[in-house]
């Protein structure tokens, strides 16, 4: 087994980065054809022949069945090729009890009459072309017995249960310890429902060749994909060929996959030509998944002079009725700060509602908006900065299990962030500082996300023109995975970046785990390391046994590789050369990388440290944010541009869940009232003045053989917080009920007496 | 989207020719509110009467010493106008207020007049409207009605009407001049185009099924201080909470009533030598809450007092 100590002692290129490719703040390798409109997503991929088109029809109610269906209207409709509901969709593979979040199982389409939850997918409709599908889809006609249902999430938490598996934890006795402490804070928060919005919905283009069917479609995770959706069709996995070659977002959204991918493999099927579906961004809203709703107690207890001596943060929040999504927004609390006595859980209720996952870094970007807000409370009845009481509070190991950190630069990040920034210009005071008819107000919060490393393979091939091709089942949503991919391989094997390609998005290539929990990078990054460091010794051996190769005879431990060339000291050659006369078809090395044995040793996690600036108007309640800066410390940066942007990605996104991002649920219907773009609001242009973030030069050498880790989920965490402190250090007002909207804040402030 | 026929008209009188003779057709401008509710099956016309390139796009001086302002001219075009500018800065200011660029670039003045509420439950074709399918109830009134009317609203609807641009043409007390399918033209006060809901609620304007909006026309700038505020949730490109136009001595308010809501009250009460909060006031005297909706009575008792104050600074005015 590998051990955490391997990577720390053993030089790889990445490390030693001898041509600077690593950390280069490179532009995306797919960057020209995203920006040309000419890369194809997975509804415009042309199928080797004429597609038909699916439109899905969506359960008007939130529980209850299906009574009648009478689809004959729709069958009779110009260019119709089929109509399925439960009553004549194709026989799938059975739904699990319950599913988990890794491993493969069905996911069958339309099979029942029952309806779970408002917005599901109740029937399809595939004609010649889409306005044909989309006219017929308004003449299906299906009736509903609508059923009881329990929809919203506070009037029913005294239905809440453990999650499965979970139970508090509890170190020292937090109550007593709390009864006891001089200075308390003692609040809940809450956060709602909210919805990943990615750019593009999901979609997918499926056609069959014989019993083999090739499917492209927008999902984060290749494999977990194509075997799912194999068992759900039934078939042997290696029948199924699964693409998502580019994802226009995914968030955690995209983690799973949905009807279009299943209807669309059947319909093709049935109909033996392609048929491609997509989801309307209504669709997107309900019948995919979201953030659940949290409420978050937090209690807070400390000396006069700042020592925290009891921390609690119990989480209540909701999955689905089928479900086992935990949204675990306490857990980050477990590895922040010091504090003798904690209590830390969460209580689960289960809803008559769409389904609730991951989404962008699921647990801390809920918990950190309460938390991080009860600091700033304590930090103020303690009449003491904010960044000092982080600062009092660090502890030396992990809080909760004594574990060493791998490296923790919580302190230094809010430290330079505070210099940067220009915290010293913050007055303690609230409602201090006017800018015309806007009050200003700054803010702070600290960030962590976890790290993880998961299982993964690549291969590497080099071809007689000395052009490297990484081949990985890895997905990039967004983030940069073709680009990093690139990098690594070019100072791996001393090329050129414009001397590699990158194949991805593929479940024929060697399987990575996907996108998700940024994982990504060092997953993927250290089993394309490993493959590039096969090739390498398979090169050198080559070259050492070629007559033909000035290089022969020599030690293939001491070729070196760079610039498309391959020597020993004054002896050497083009690569292109040497592969040209030995392997014309290309030479070919596998690579992999698994957790270590003992990574669980150390406590590893991500950090940064969060500064914002708003402006409020005092009479209407409206908050605009002006500056935001983020100092991050991340392990070694793999490219500082694709870095920056999931960081300041993350961050803006902070915003959105600090002032304007949340579904609200309509009781009478149990559906989500904003469901499209112009009702969810996310942050625009105009929304975010400037915004910065900066990367710590840093190394976690436990982290994984290239001693990176991932950022993006970390820019989001604690972003929303610093907002919500900003907010109160400009009108002295809080508002602990997510999003802080114009009419809360508003009724704060005249609840003030302002 | 349902099947539905195109023709693209070439002249005013052709194109309300048409409309008078085809059941069910609809005025297609810059498309930026109609295609989308159609998309959605919220509107479902057999036939669309492209007016987008008549030649009704000029921003003319009257003789009065006044504006007309075609109904093609497109909502960018009008928010730039140096003329609309140095003498309407109230109009530019809420057409820049309203929308995005790419969308003020496409809409029409005749089309942003027209355009349909953004209440959620008009839009989601599961819920009952009257607005969308008369008789069928309003989700609203009892749902989650943030942002509904709090003036003039009825039992069968508490929709708001979502320009900007309304709100400042009222304010300015501008004319609409219309051509009727029997191709005769009239004028009347803008404020006189949008009706309350009522009963009727999918009736929306005192326009005649066929009537073509021509042109806006402003009068010559009032005296006095202009200023557009507008509340909103983000920054850019979302409907407002409420919004207030002042012109001189006339105030109209906006996401706040089925129409834009001139408030008269307010400009008496002002007149007569009230402090702009007790104008305000009086104004919200006849203003009722349903539901949760109710912040914007206190916002809106606030924001008008900050716009007045802002309307009195020096260099507001035309």
């Amino acid at each position: 087994m590998t051990s955490v100590i391997d990577w720390e002692t053993t030089p790889n290129p990445v490390k030693e980065n001898r041509a600077g490719i690593i950390g280069k703040a490179v532009d995306r390798y797919e960057g020209p054809l995203k920006v040309t409109g000419t890369a194809p997503y997975a509804y415009e991929v042309e199928p080797p022949s004429p597609p038909a088109y699916g439109v899905m029809l969506s359960a008007p109610i939130a529980k209850g069945r299906i009574t009648g269906v009478d689809t004959a209207a729709a069958e009779a409709s110009p260019g119709v090729l089929l109509v399925w509901t439960y009553r004549n969709a194709p026989a799938q593979g059975p739904r699990p009890a319950r599913y988990d979040f890794f491993t493969p199982s069905p996911r069958p389409a339309l099979e029942s009459d029952q309806v779970y939850f408002f917005g599901q997918q109740v029937a399809v409709v595939v004609a010649d072309t889409l306005e044909n599908a989309t006219a017929a889809a308004a003449l299906v006609n299906l009736t509903f017995e609508d059923g009881a249902k329990a929809v919203i999430f506070h009037d029913h938490y005294d239905e809440a249960v453990d999650p499965p598996g979970e139970k508090d934890v509890e170190i020292g006795d937090f109550e007593q310890a709390f009864a006891a402490a001089p200075v308390k804070v003692d609040d809940v928060w809450r956060t709602p429902l909210q919805n990943h919005c990615q750019m593009e919905p999901c979609a997918t283009t499926a056609w069959w060749e014989g019993d083999h069917l090739t499917v492209h479609t927008s999902v984060q995770m290749v494999r977990f994909a194509q075997n799912s959706l194999a068992e759900t069709l039934m078939l042997p996995h290696k029948n199924v060929r699964l693409l998502t070659r580019y994802v226009g977002g995914g968030f955690g959204g995209k983690g799973s996959f949905y009807e279009d991918l299943v209807l669309a493999s059947l319909a093709a099927r049935e109909l033996g030509r392609p048929v491609k579906v997509a989801l309307s961004r209504q669709q997107m809203m309900h019948g995919t998944v979201h953030r659940p709703a949290t409420e978050q107690h937090v209690r807070l207890g400390a000396t006069p002079d700042g020592v925290l001596t009891a921390m609690s943060l119990m989480t209540i929040t909701h999955c689905d009725r089928r479900g086992n999504f935990t949204e675990h927004a306490s857990n980050f609390a477990r590895n922040l700060y010091a504090a003798p006595n904690r209590l830390t859980g969460h209580r689960l209720v289960r809803l008559d509602l769409p389904v609730a996952s991951a989404m962008r870094a699921p647990g801390e970007a809920s918990g950190t908006l309460s938390l991080e807000v009860a600091m700033d409370e304590l930090a103020e009845k303690l009449g003491m900065d904010p960044v000092e009481l982080r600062i009092k509070n660090e502890p030396p190991t992990d809080p909760e299990t004594g574990k060493p950190f791998s490296i923790r630069q919580l302190v230094r990040c809010m430290k330079e962030g505070a210099q940067l920034f220009g915290w010293d210009r913050r007055l303690p005071t609230p409602g201090q500082v006017r800018d015309g008819r806007w009050l200003v107000g700054l803010g702070m919060a600290a960030a962590i996300r976890g790290n993880f490393l998961l299982p993964a393979k690549a291969s590497f091939t080099v071809d007689a023109d000395g052009v490297i091709t990484v081949k990985q089942g890895m997905t990039d949503i967004g983030t940069g995975t073709y680009t990093v991919l690139a990098q690594i391989a070019a100072e791996t094997l001393g090329v050129p970046l414009g001397d590699v390609r990158v194949e991805i998005g593929d479940s024929e290539l060697p399987p990575a785990p996907g996108s998700g929990g940024q994982f990504g990078a060092a997953t993927a990054g250290s089993a394309a390391l490993d493959a590039g460091m096969n090739l390498r010794k398979a090169i050198a051996e080559l070259a050492v046994g070629d007559a033909a190769s000035p290089l022969s005879g020599g030690d293939p431990a001491q070729v070196t590789f760079q610039d498309g060339v391959i020597a020993i000291a004054n002896r050497s050659e083009r690569l292109s050369d040497l592969i040209r006369r030995n392997r014309p078809d290309g030479l070919t090395a596998d690579g992999e990388v698994r957790p270590a044995a003992d990574a669980g040793q150390w406590s590893s996690h991500t950090y940064g440290a969060h500064y914002v600036e708003v402006a409020v108007d005092p009479v209407t309640g409206e908050v605009r944010t002006r500056r935001m800066l983020g100092v991050f410390a991340a392990g070694r940066i793999l490219n500082y541009k694709t870095a920056r942007s999931q960081l300041t990605g993350g961050m803006i996104w902070g915003v959105g869940s600090a002032l304007t991002e949340g579904n609200v649920v309509d009781a009478r219907y149990g559906s989500l009232i904003n469901q499209d773009l112009a009702g969810y609001l996310v942050p625009v242009q105009a929304d975010i003045g400037e915004v910065e973030a900066i990367m710590l030069d840093e190394v976690d050498d436990k982290a994984n053989p290239m001693g990176i880790k991932g950022v993006g989920e970390l820019g989001i965490s604690g972003a929303g917080a610093a907002v919500a402190n900003a907010i109160y250090n400009a009108v002295g007002v809080r508002v602990r009920d997510y999003p802080i909207t114009p009419d809360k804040l508003l009724a704060a402030l005249m609840a003030a007496g302002r | 989207m349902r099947p539905f026929t195109y023709e693209r008209a070439t002249d005013a009188a052709a194109a309300v020719k048409s409309a008078a003779e085809t059941p069910n057709a609809k005025f297609l401008a810059g498309g930026t509110n109609l295609l989308d509710l159609m998309k959605l099956e919220i509107e479902h016309p057999n036939h669309l009467i492209d007016v987008g390139r008549l030649p009704l796009a000029k921003i003319e001086d009257t003789a009065e010493g006044g504006l007309r302002i075609g109904a093609m001219a497109s909502n960018s075009h009008v928010a730039a106008d140096p003329r609309v500018r140095a003498r309407y800065p109230v109009l530019t200011q809420a057409i820049v207020a309203g929308g995005s660029p790419q969308l003020r670039n496409k809409a029409s003045v005749g089309g942003n007049l027209l355009q349909r509420t953004r209440c959620a439950y008009f839009y989601d074709t599961s819920k009952p409207c009257n607005k969308r399918a008369p008789g069928s109830g309003c989700g609203a009134l009892e749902g989650l009605n943030r942002n509904s009317a709090i003036f003039g609203a009825s039992h069968a609807c508490i929709a708001t009407h979502p320009s900007d641009m309304a709100v400042a043409l009222v304010a300015l007390d501008a004319e609409v001049e219309v051509l009727s399918p029997a191709g005769q033209a009239r004028s009347f006060p803008l404020m006189e185009l949008h009706r309350l809901p009522g009963e009727t609620p999918d009736v929306e304007t005192h326009l005649i099924p066929g009537e073509l909006i021509t042109a806006v026309v402003l009068p010559p700038p009032p005296k006095g201080g202009q200023v557009y505020r507008k509340v909103r949730d983000r920054a850019s490109y979302s409907a407002g909470l409420a919004s207030v136009a002042i012109a001189g001595g006339r105030m109209a308010l906006g996401a706040v009533a089925h129409k834009p809501w001139r408030a008269a009250e307010a400009e008496a009460a002002l007149a007569s030598g009230a402090s702009p909060a007790e104008a305000i006031g009086a104004e919200l005297a006849a203003a009722s809450a349903n539901g949760r909706n109710g912040f914007k009575i206190n916002l809106i008792s606030r924001l008008v007092p900050a716009a007045v104050a802002e309307a009195r600074e020096p260099g507001r005015g035309a």
